[in-house]
């Protein structure tokens, strides 16, 4: 099961997850998992339109995602994992279906009631509480926006109260 | 008569600053320009501040990257209000033909950042003998 990163950035599909991260690794496809943007054809080309010829976008549900995933098992397909958010990351894990991938926090940017914790992570308290629940079921979480980028640990993450 | 174009830079980094800072070093304005960098911006936070430099339009959008958050945030403009162009790989040449011809109407504008700006790459495995070196 190939999925070479697993990630929660509210941008999505962007530079940093094409370029900086899937550049150099030969991607197949690009999959979001997010239940409103499933819901919407145009937003889904919007993005579609960013990306190479070689590389498939894929837009699931977290139910369909819950099912899909395991299925990756049975294919070489190389591929990236995205949602917007920790609370759609968690909902995966829960399920038991991401063991033994690092999930990747990449992104969560400056908005009312969040924190700074570091240059492109900022957390409210709800975020805290999500990152809490996340770990109970999936221990490995860490904080990098980019390969070259010190990977951060959780529990150094959720020690920080602002950047 | 036409309306003047809006050009607006949306990069990584310091690259739309840095390309109007270039492009005032050749040609000493830089007006109908706008710089905007995506850095600490949430996605919809970036979209909303294009969209007040954008005004009504007419506008031409350059972005960096195809796939970054700056080319989305500017296709989202585009696909909700007319007279907006998102034109993707921004470069100087590109810019600097805009601010010289950003009072036609813009779909010469267009029309020509198509057809005159190109990338130019040379290249070959061999010195040319005939020119003097230094």
């Amino acid at each position: 099961m190939p999925i070479l990163l697993c990630r929660v950035d509210d941008r999505l599909i962007h530079g940093q997850v094409v370029v900086g991260w899937g550049a150099q690794t030969g991607l197949d496809y690009i999959a979001v998992v997010d239940d409103k943007l499933v819901q919407s054809e145009w937003e889904q080309d919007l993005y579609r339109a960013g990306l190479a010829e070689s590389i498939e976008g894929r837009f699931l549900s977290v139910a369909e995602a819950v099912e899909w995933i395991p299925s990756l098992a049975q294919n070489t397909e190389r591929g990236f994992i995205l949602t917007r958010d920790i609370a759609t990351m968690r909902q995966l894990a829960e399920q038991g279906i991401l063991a033994d991938i690092e999930i990747n926090l990449g992104g969560l940017h400056d908005a009312p009631g969040r924190h700074r914790v570091l240059p492109y992570l900022f957390l409210s308290a709800e975020d805290r509480r999500e990152l809490e629940r996340l770990r109970r079921v999936h221990p490995s979480v860490t904080a990098q926006d980019v390969p070259s980028a010190r990977k951060v640990e959780l529990d150094e993450l959720l020690e920080s109260r602002s950047g | 008569m036409s309306e003047d174009v809006r050009g607006i830079l949306v990069g990584h980094g310091k690259l739309a600053e840095g390309l109007l800072d270039a492009v005032e070093g050749i040609i000493g304005s830089r007006e109908g320009l706008i710089p905007l960098d995506n850095a600490d911006l949430t996605p919809e936070a970036l979209e909303v501040r294009l969209l007040e430099l954008v005004g009504k339009g007419p506008a031409v959008v350059f972005v960096d990257l195809p796939s970054g958050s700056c080319a989305f945030a500017a296709r989202r403009i585009r696909a909700h209000h007319p007279r907006i162009a998102v034109v993707c790989g921004v470069n100087l040449p590109l810019v600097l033909d805009f601010a010289f011809h950003r009072t036609l109407p813009i779909e010469e504008i267009l029309e020509r950042l198509r057809t005159h700006v190109g990338v130019s790459i040379e290249y070959s495995t061999d010195a040319d003998s005939s020119v003097p070196g230094r």
